[in-house]
């Protein structure tokens, strides 16, 4: 049977950001699939190096809308590493709320994407208007629905107030027991199972090969989580369980997601139940003398990495981030070969890509359609022309 | 033909479809306007849908700084589209090109590269925001239309 090229996107309804997958189909099994990235790059790590420290925390945020609490800790995390201070207790503690409150509305709005990719569009509906309980949490807390603008270097922007808080612990209450219910539903439901369950099989050995992050890798029986191997804000005291699973499918990479999320509850109620008083930021620093420095954090889709080099002054001389999607990217064009055409769109969002990360750039050569990667030096010179 | 004229206008008020196009956005845009039409905000009473394909929309909705590799992906996804054909930059970075404005990367703004009719700005607008930038696109329709 002859093979027939698939293209799928960059503008696709299942698709929302622009992206580019080409499958190769025999009939209709996929037998290699390449991803084309490149359709969001904007930029933003030579932006870094024209912007100061402080504006360099507004663009983290904007490298990805839907986890950008967790760009900014990085961010924040990476420029106190470099300057050699620790924020006050009580600025760890609101970050850790902020960051899970994050992190359950991008589970949440990946489990109705998803539900909506596998045909599901009541559930999507339901999640989602469920969700919404959540973006309020967010604007009470940060004043914002989105983006939150709530870290800063140092410490937190805003603080909580006891109403807030007892506010925030009954919405909780109530989000939960929904969360409880789509974990039966994604749990039970024949059709989800059966759209799911052996499907876009990742095997443990493959992901440790591939050294895919977050809950893709937990959804593979591979136990890492940054919270825990590398505690960063409060997470050393706080109690909370890593949700791994051995079926290595779609189903189990949806299923972690929907545990995560209620662990996230639990951690976010904790915080506000044992939130320390004092301080929450120590006084602005400008200027970060010359260093090098290396901040971890676990994103909703994974190990997130930036890493600063200073050569003092106000702005950065390198920043360089490396976001979870990227990683996972590689194996997931792996897990499409030997599946159905059917199956694309449930594999694609088992992975809960997020391309406005990944993005990178490759130069093309249009008169030999010769493909190089060139030096960021060569890239600066060519910026400058 | 004037009745069928405004039978027109009445269908095309009364269901303009929108099609989304992320052109380098960073994804915070793109939640806010799926959020507008899930339960909470619920466009869709209002006959506002969004379709897959170019060929059926109305309403062309633009989020991002477009990059240098999406313009002409956008530019094509314009021309594939049926006239009257309207655009909405949606979000400071369609409007100017935010945060990014001035990066090799990117075009600053949608209005570089297709004409657009409307703006919201916001970073992200809330759903609110961008309904209101629906019907204020409704209002702009309605007079174009049936002034000619």
């Amino acid at each position: 049977m002859s093979v027939i090229n698939l293209i799928f996107g960059p503008q696709h309804p299942a698709l929302h950001e622009p992206e580019l997958f080409r499958f190769k189909v025999e009939g209709e099994i996929v037998v290699k699939a390449e991803p084309r990235i490149g359709y969001v790059h904007r930029g933003i790590e030579k932006l870094f190096e024209r912007n100061s420290y402080i504006r360099g925390i507004y663009l983290s945020e904007r490298i990805c809308g839907i986890c950008n609490a967790a760009h900014t800790v990085c961010y924040c995390q990476v420029v106190e590493n470099a300057l050699g201070i620790e924020p006050p207790p009580r600025a760890r503690y609101l970050r850790t709320i902020v960051h899970e409150l994050n992190r359950i509305h991008s589970h949440l709005l990946l489990l109705g994407v998803a539900a909506e990719e596998l045909g599901f569009d009541t559930l999507f509906m339901l999640i989602w208007r469920d969700r919404e309980l959540v973006m309020d949490l967010i604007e009470l807390v940060t004043g914002n629905r989105v983006m939150t603008a709530f870290n800063t270097i140092g410490g937190v922007r805003r603080d909580i107030t006891p109403e807030v808080a007892e506010k925030c612990i009954k919405a909780l209450s109530k989000l939960e027991e929904r969360v409880k219910y789509y974990r039966k539903v994604f749990e039970e439901d024949p059709t989800i199972r059966r759209r799911t369950v052996e499907v876009g099989v990742l095997p443990r050995k493959e992901a440790i090969k591939y050294c895919v992050v977050g809950p893709m890798a937990r959804g593979s029986a591979v136990d890492v989580d940054i919270r825990r191997d590398w505690p960063y804000a409060a997470y050393d005291e706080i109690p909370f369980n890593v949700i791994v699973r051995d079926e290595c499918d779609v189903w189990a990479r949806l299923m972690v997601r929907v545990d995560e999320t209620i662990e996230a509850i639990n951690i976010v109620r904790y915080a506000l139940e044992h939130l320390p008083k004092g301080e929450i930021r120590l006084p602005l620093r400008r200027a970060v003398p010359p260093a090098e420095a290396v901040s971890r954090v676990e994103a909703p889709r994974g190990e997130l990495i930036y890493h600063l080099i200073s050569k003092g002054g106000t702005i950065p001389y390198r920043l360089k981030v490396r976001t979870p999607t990227l990683a996972n990217l590689l194996a997931a064009a792996k897990l499409f070969e030997g599946n159905t055409i059917a199956d694309i769109p449930a594999i694609l969002v088992s992975i809960d890509p997020c391309f406005a990360c990944t993005d990178r750039v490759t130069l093309i050569d249009l008169k030999d359609n010769k493909v190089k990667r060139v030096s960021l030096r060569e890239l600066a010179r060519r910026c400058r022309k | 033909m004037y009745v069928l004229r405004r039978l027109a206008l009445w269908g095309r008020l009364r269901s303009p479809w929108l099609l989304h196009f992320n052109s380098g956005s960073c994804n915070a845009c793109d939640i806010e306007l799926l959020a507008a039409i899930t339960p909470r905000f619920d466009v869709e009473r209002f006959g506002i849908k969004v379709v897959p394909s170019p060929r059926h929309a109305d309403i062309l909705v633009v989020t991002g700084p477009v990059t240098r590799q999406a313009a002409p992906r956008l530019k094509r996804i314009y021309e594939q589209m049926p006239s009257p054909k309207y655009v909405m930059a949606l979000g400071t970075c369609a409007c100017s090109g935010g945060v990014f404005r001035g990066s090799y990367a990117v075009l600053n703004g949608v209005d570089n590269v297709i004409p657009v009719d409307v703006y919201v700005p916001g970073c992200p607008p809330r759903p609110e925001a961008i309904i209101d930038g629906i019907i204020k696109l409704l209002k702009k329709m309605e007079a174009e239309i049936s002034g000619k």
